[in-house]
């Protein structure tokens, strides 16, 4: 057989698979959205607790990028792609949101650090972490420094003249100057705990004068991600509508823990916080709308996605209502991060034409 | 199984929606004809199946409309001459898809005087038996147009046998930037109701649904218009999600049916034709006219005057370009077909074939070409594939070359339809992992029955040489009795005569 003499070969590139276009996602994009959905609660916080915070922040994302450089350049892989999709300055800004706002500067630095190479890197990087790096440093630093981690103060808005100013605030954050106990306050969830310990009746606690103020307008003590519930709140819904993460999960979280509260403050509100309390203090929202809702960490599907929120609100709850600490929300996190391989596992969607179990359905609407 | 709210709450709507689908201007520009070029390269194969066998000689006069190819097998499809003039050669070409491999091709000079071959026209072709439809339109070698490319013919008789109930004409053309179904919708539309009564009759559907995706409302209103009056024909508005044109997507939207995995539309008594198909089975079974053109959509960014234009098969993919009035710049990826399924093409110098649905010269911007990176598990994929896949686990396993945990992971329901792909945000080529998932599994599967054949053989010899052995030695034990029979008769025989002898003996004595 003769090849045609117009068919003379002509060299022929590597051929590209189909598709040939694209919706134009892109991983940057997402964690772009993310950090602007943080960005308003962030501010309040800021406002609220004055430099101090301020400058917590920054030397935590700064702790989180540097950890990820370091292994990229001790890994020799490429650090511009990695760096410049954002996930390591995320990554240090939920850490942040989740530490007490004075917390010292080391705290950020150790903190970010563990994110980024403990939580992240060392299981191969991006996608790669079987736990949310950010509450794998919280949960860590919580352990390996319990004082200043549950060191909280009261807020003093930046506009206030004792709040303390730029410098005043970098001198704080490097322990140069030491915290005053008058500024020491207690969470909505600390407090609880505390009195409840104390054999006090929680009705009757709260109704005395030194209660930690409602929660509602934001002003309280906490980390910096809880201190505007309603701020987080609209950076989620934000999120949700710009399709960046479903309402799955937050829903779920929100459900899990709101129900059971509200069912045993009903039946002995001198030994459970009204659900108001649950979902507006502690890190809540945060964890509902930002954590749980991370895609490497949780399940693939809706329904594992679902089955992976109920399990972080329940045993948020139980956490709260009945183990050693206030607030149980990182760990109620890294908990069910263990569980999502298995969730994966058994959760899977139906193929079309098959049945759940994976056999061709039976052939219908032949007969009629 | 779940109820279906509970479906419909857990599942994302599968599928992918471009905000631009890039239809237009191309769409509404009206529908131009190639004229007819010098030279045209006819493969033997531009369906499913067999490739055709060609039944002409080089050197030889052929008039349009003549067989070139003859199908050969129970799957495959005639090729005929597009226009009047001489066999210049019959060898090998580039095939038009992404390897450039060569292929058997019939290659035409054109003589300029288009003349036709005597057809045989029909004056009421619903007074045909549904037998003589399928018949005449295998002879006029029609295939799925849509993109698949299978025998209609064969599709015909096969539903006939499985008394189908519903055909659906998938007008859905789902593909960004392809238009020429809808081209066809409006220009059209009696021939296309045409085609599909013929159809019907040829199958013995008792209802017609035309699937119409809702981005095309001057289609929906030339088919409402054409259909008025037409109790039995059922126009359906579909979303405009690909892939809605999805055979079994579609069947799903029009009939709420879901056709079983490893099934035939068939088989849930449904049959699917392409608008496409359907007028060419009406031009086929009426004036006798084979498939000799079709048309198809030049878009992209690269291009400069974007349209719907009637080609005739065989024409290269250059000389298309050029007629609708050349490229405006340099494309990055030149696609024949759309851009979700499309094969890139390797240059320009590659025949339009039956199936060539699109011509795409597509801009660097337009492709989306990025460097990949790693999977985040978002879980986009698992939203967007329209068989219920976990694209991003199967490709984690076709990573490690553990193709089957893909399969357990359903690799072949796979459509490659490039949902998965087009909404991942690290741009992971998934449809190349499944691609190449399955082309190792194919080869897999010829190992295996090479191996079987093998066995078979290697057990057939030893059987054989078992029953020589056993012949040869039932022979040995039969030429032992008889020697012993012989020997025994002899023997007797010997006796007998020494009696008789001594009997005779004592006689005598």
């Amino acid at each position: 057989m003769n090849r045609s003499e117009d068919f003379a070969p002509l060299p022929v590139e590597a051929p590209s698979a189909s598709p040939h276009a694209h919706g134009g996602a892109r991983v940057g994009r997402t964690m772009a959205l993310v950090c602007l959905a943080l960005t308003p609660a962030t501010l309040f916080a800021f406002w609220a607790f004055g430099w101090p915070a301020v400058h917590l922040w920054w030397i935590t994302v700064s702790g989180a990028v540097f950890g990820e450089l370091f292994c990229l350049k001790l890994a020799r892989r490429p650090v511009k792609p990695a760096l410049g999709d954002g996930s390591a300055v995320l990554t240090g800004w939920l850490l942040a949101l989740s530490l007490p706002p004075w917390a010292p500067w080391w705290i950020g630095v150790a903190g970010g650090l563990i994110a980024t190479v403990f939580a992240k890197q060392v299981f191969g990087g991006l996608g790669q972490n079987p736990f949310n790096p950010a509450m794998v440093a919280r949960v860590a630093l919580l352990i390996s420094f319990p004082v200043p981690m549950t060191f909280w103060v009261a807020p003093l808005p930046m506009h206030l003249a004792e709040a303390p100013g730029f410098v005043d605030g970098l001198r704080i954050t490097l322990g140069a100057v030491p915290l005053p106990d008058a500024l020491a306050s207690a969470t909505v969830l600390g407090f609880a705990k505390t009195e409840l310990s104390r054999g006090l009746d929680l009705v009757q606690a709260f109704a005395a004068g030194h209660a930690p103020a409602s929660p509602w307008h934001g002003l309280h003590a906490g980390s910096l991600g809880e201190t505007s519930a309603l701020l987080i709140l609209a950076g989620g819904l934000f999120l949700i509508v710009k399709g960046v993460i479903g309402w799955h999960i937050p829903l779920a979280v929100l459900a899990a823990i709101g129900l059971p509260a509200l069912l045993f403050h009903l039946i002995d509100p001198g030994r459970y916080l009204p659900a108001s309390s649950h979902l507006l203090s502690g890190a809540t929202m945060l964890g509902a709308f930002f954590i749980a809702t991370d895609y490497v960490t949780s399940p693939n599907t809706r329904l594992g996605q679902i089955l992976f929120a109920v399990g972080i609100g329940l045993l948020t709850f139980v956490i709260r209502t009945w183990g050693g600490y206030p607030e149980g929300m990182a760990f109620a996190v890294l908990l069910m991060n263990a569980m999502t391989p298995v969730i994966d596992r058994y959760v899977r969607p139906r193929i079309l034409g098959r049945t759940a179990a994976g056999k061709p359905l039976e052939p219908v609407g032949k007969e009629a | 199984m779940m109820p279906a709210w509970l479906d419909r709450l857990l599942c994302n709507p599968w599928g992918v929606h471009p905000q631009d689908d890039r239809k237009r201007p191309a769409a509404d520009n009206p529908l131009r004809h190639m004229p007819m070029p010098d030279r045209l390269y006819l493969p033997v194969q531009q369906h499913l199946g067999a490739p055709a066998r060609p039944v002409v000689l080089v050197g030889q006069r052929v008039l349009k409309g003549q067989l070139l190819a003859e199908a050969q097998g129970n799957v495959s499809a005639a090729i005929h001459a597009p226009t009047s003039g001489t066999v210049a050669a019959i060898g090998e070409i580039t095939a038009p898809h992404a390897s450039g491999l060569p292929v058997l091709a019939i290659t035409l000079a054109a003589d300029g005087r288009d003349e036709w071959i005597a057809l045989d026209e029909v004056a009421d072709p619903f007074a045909l038996s549904a037998e003589e439809i399928a018949r005449r339109v295998a002879a006029a070698g029609i295939v799925g147009l849509g993109g698949a490319t299978f025998p209609s013919a064969l599709k015909l008789n096969v539903s006939r046998r499985a008394k189908i109930r519903t055909l659906i004409a998938n007008g859905g053309e789902c593909e960004p930037y392809l238009s020429c179904d809808d081209r066809l919708m409006r220009d059209e539309p009696e021939g296309i109701v045409e085609g599909l009564r013929l159809i019907a009759c040829a199958t013995g559907a008792t209802e017609i649904c035309i699937g119409i995706e809702e981005n095309k409302p001057e289609a929906i209103a030339a088919m409402k218009h054409a259909t008025r009056g037409q109790r039995d024909i059922e126009i359906h508005v579909l979303p405009a999600r690909y892939p809605m044109g999805s055979e079994k997507q579609l069947i799903q939207q029009v009939t709420g049916i879901e056709v079983p995995a490893d099934a035939r539309p068939a088989d849930v008594g449904v049959l699917v034709h392409n608008v496409g198909t359907a007028l060419a089975v009406a031009r086929a079974v009426r004036a006798g006219r084979p498939l000799i053109a079709r048309v198809l959509t030049v878009a992209g960014g690269a291009v400069a005057a974007p349209g719907n234009i009637e080609v005739p098969l065989g024409t290269l993919v250059d000389e298309v370009i050029a007629f609708t009035g050349g490229l405006r710049r340099e494309p990055a990826r030149l696609v024949m077909g759309g851009p979700m399924m499309g094969t890139q093409l390797p240059h320009g110098r590659v025949p339009v074939v039956k199936g060539t649905s699109g011509l795409l010269a597509l801009t660097a911007e337009e492709t989306g070409v990025r460097p990949s990176g790693p999977c985040v598990r978002c879980s986009s994929c698992v939203g967007a594939c329209p068989m219920g896949l976990l694209p991003l686990e199967m490709a984690a396993r076709i990573r490690v070359g553990d193709l089957d945990g893909a399969l357990a992971l359903g690799l072949k329901d796979c459509l490659a339809c490039g949902c998965c792909a087009w909404v991942c945000p690290s741009r992971i080529p998934l449809v190349q992992y499944f691609v190449h998932a399955k082309g190792d599994l194919a080869g897999r599967e010829r190992d295996r029955l090479r191996q079987e054949a093998t066995r078979k053989m290697a057990a057939a010899r030893l059987e054989r040489l078992e029953r020589e052995a056993r012949e040869k030695a039932e022979a040995a034990a039969r030429r032992k009795a008889e020697r012993a029979r012989q020997k025994a008769a002899e023997a007797a025989a010997a006796a007998a005569a020494a009696q008789t002898a001594a009997s005779e003996e004592g006689v005598s004595s």
